[in-house]
């Protein structure tokens, strides 16, 4: 029979690590089943579309990794899937713009929220890297074309020794693997960053409570 | 649709028409989004975390 060995006083790394989820992040805040009453609003909507169409993006990308290019080229099922990947990016970035105009408007970083503002900004740009990367692993002569003249503003920027745009195999590689897992990481980061903190509230609701915290 | 599209070019603004069309329906969609009310929900505070 084995012993078993706890530490109840809780130095290790580990319990300081649980005792800090569970004060900062406990159940109720991570699978929330209420909201404040501001959040009733179609503004709020255009995060959640945002990440419904980067759910599509991946599934559409996944089985396009799975059959290869000349499969997305000549066949219906591949064009229907390459347009699939495709349209869902649009639908990603036009609704993330959104979400970030809707954000910048209400001043979202108040109140202790700034690291999830810039954790948003930083999915942004690595978003246009990704989307770029994908503009590149098309397999067909627009993305020879976006190619030849990136090269330039790559090499512009100092990058170019570590970044060949010409490079399919380096693009493609970016573009499946290290930017979507990239992109994942820091979306699933940014909502427990929301979950964390709450929805901001409205700038006058936040002025009042202020007011009367005075 | 297999050709370059449309620009509008008026002093230093260059944009083709896709784009500009995209932005219009972006700019729409966000006034409604502020304008419409939101299915379900009643003014006041019934729904704000205790």
């Amino acid at each position: 029979m084995s012993t078993h060995v706890t530490n109840e006083s809780g130095h290790s790394w580990t319990a300081a690590t649980r005792r800090q989820l569970e004060r900062r992040l406990p159940w109720e805040n991570l699978l929330p089943d209420r909201q404040p009453f501001w959040v009733g609003s179609w503004v709020y909507v255009f995060g959640v579309v945002t990440i419904a169409a980067l759910v599509w993006v991946i599934l559409s990308g996944t089985i396009l990794a799975l059959f290869g290019p000349q499969w997305w080229h000549l066949s219906s099922a591949g064009r229907f899937f390459n347009s699939l990947h495709f349209w869902s990016v649009q639908v990603f970035f036009v609704f993330m713009v959104l979400h970030l105009w809707g954000q910048y408007f209400m001043a979202s970083w108040r109140e202790g929220r700034a690291p999830t503002w810039m954790v948003g900004a930083v999915t942004f740009g690595v978003s246009i890297v990704a989307a770029f990367t994908g503009y590149l692993s098309q397999q067909n002569f627009d993305a020879q074309w976006i190619a030849v003249n990136a090269k330039d503003a790559v090499n512009s920027i100092g990058v170019g020794g570590f970044f060949n745009v010409l490079n399919f195999g380096q693009m493609y590689g970016l573009h499946v693997m290290l930017l979507p897992i990239g992109i994942t990481v820091l979306v699933a980061l940014h909502i427990v960053q929301v979950r964390m903190k709450g929805v901001v509230p409205p700038i006058a609701d936040s002025n009042a409570v202020t007011i009367k915290g005075r | 649709m297999d050709q370059p599209a449309g620009y509008l070019h008026w002093g230093f603004i260059l944009i083709s028409y896709p784009n500009l069309i995209l932005i219009g329906i972006m700019v729409v969609l966000f006034v409604a989004a502020l304008l419409l009310p939101f299915p379900g929900h009643a003014s006041g505070d019934k729904g704000r975390k205790s």
